[in-house]
């Protein structure tokens, strides 16, 4: 349980830090949904499954559908 | 989008979705999840049928109007709920001691008025998810 914990922390940081990096907005609302996705993992191992429903239906769910509706507005790229 | 794999995934799919969204919201009181959660996994089923099936036929099924009142209904029977506390009990949201009846502990039919205050958020929220996204997608391209 232990290794598993490092392991979903580890990827968590990696993949907030490449959120912060990338310049292609797209590849970054799905990194974020990865993010959420995974973030509701380690909420359920945290035994908190109130928040892990909500985490994976709002996170993974709505907060990318919207993003993606914002950048179908504008550019793809940022510069 | 006029792909014949994408629509006919999406009939299976969505009704899948507003039933586990209608269970969620209606054991909120006795397991995880609530009105919250559960109006968001039904908000999320509404939006994938606007996204698939285009603006035009997802305002047939769900048009705005529909969701203001959805979304200021859901509201107001959970401030009618609270108001009957204070008249009966002298506090909002006064569950026992204004004399709603408890049931026994487990059963669906229990908690006093928490279901009924579950319905009203999972339809207060479900709509609100909708209408923020198709007012996302009514804008103009910048």
């Amino acid at each position: 349980m232990v290794i598993l914990n490092i392991v979903i922390i580890i990827f968590l940081i990696t993949c907030a830090l490449a959120i912060g990096k990338i310049k292609d907005l797209i590849g970054a609302v799905i990194l974020f949904s990865a993010y959420s996705l995974v973030m509701s993992i380690l909420w359920l191992i945290l035994n908190t499954p109130d928040v892990a429903i909500t985490e994976a239906a709002i996170g993974a769910g709505v907060t990318s559908i919207l993003f993606f509706a914002v950048i179908s507005k504008t550019k793809r790229y940022e510069k | 989008m006029n792909d014949i794999i994408i629509k006919n995934i999406t009939r299976i799919v969505i009704p899948f979705a507003q039933a586990y969204g209608i269970f969620i919201i209606l054991n909120g009181h006795i397991s995880p999840g609530g009105g919250f959660a559960g109006g968001a996994i039904i908000g999320t089923s509404l939006i994938l049928y606007t996204l698939v099936f285009g603006r035009e036929k997802g305002k047939k099924k769900f048009s705005h109007k529909m969701s203001e009142i959805a979304e200021s209904g859901g509201i107001m029977i959970f401030v009618l709920i609270g108001v009957i506390g204070i008249i009966m009990a002298g506090s909002f949201l006064a569950n026992q001691s204004a004399g709603f009846p408890q049931g026994e502990l487990g059963n669906i039919l229990s908690g006093g008025f928490i279901p009924i205050l579950m319905i009203a958020i999972g339809i207060k929220v479900a709509s609100t998810m909708i209408s923020l996204f198709n007012i996302l997608i009514d804008e103009e391209k910048v």
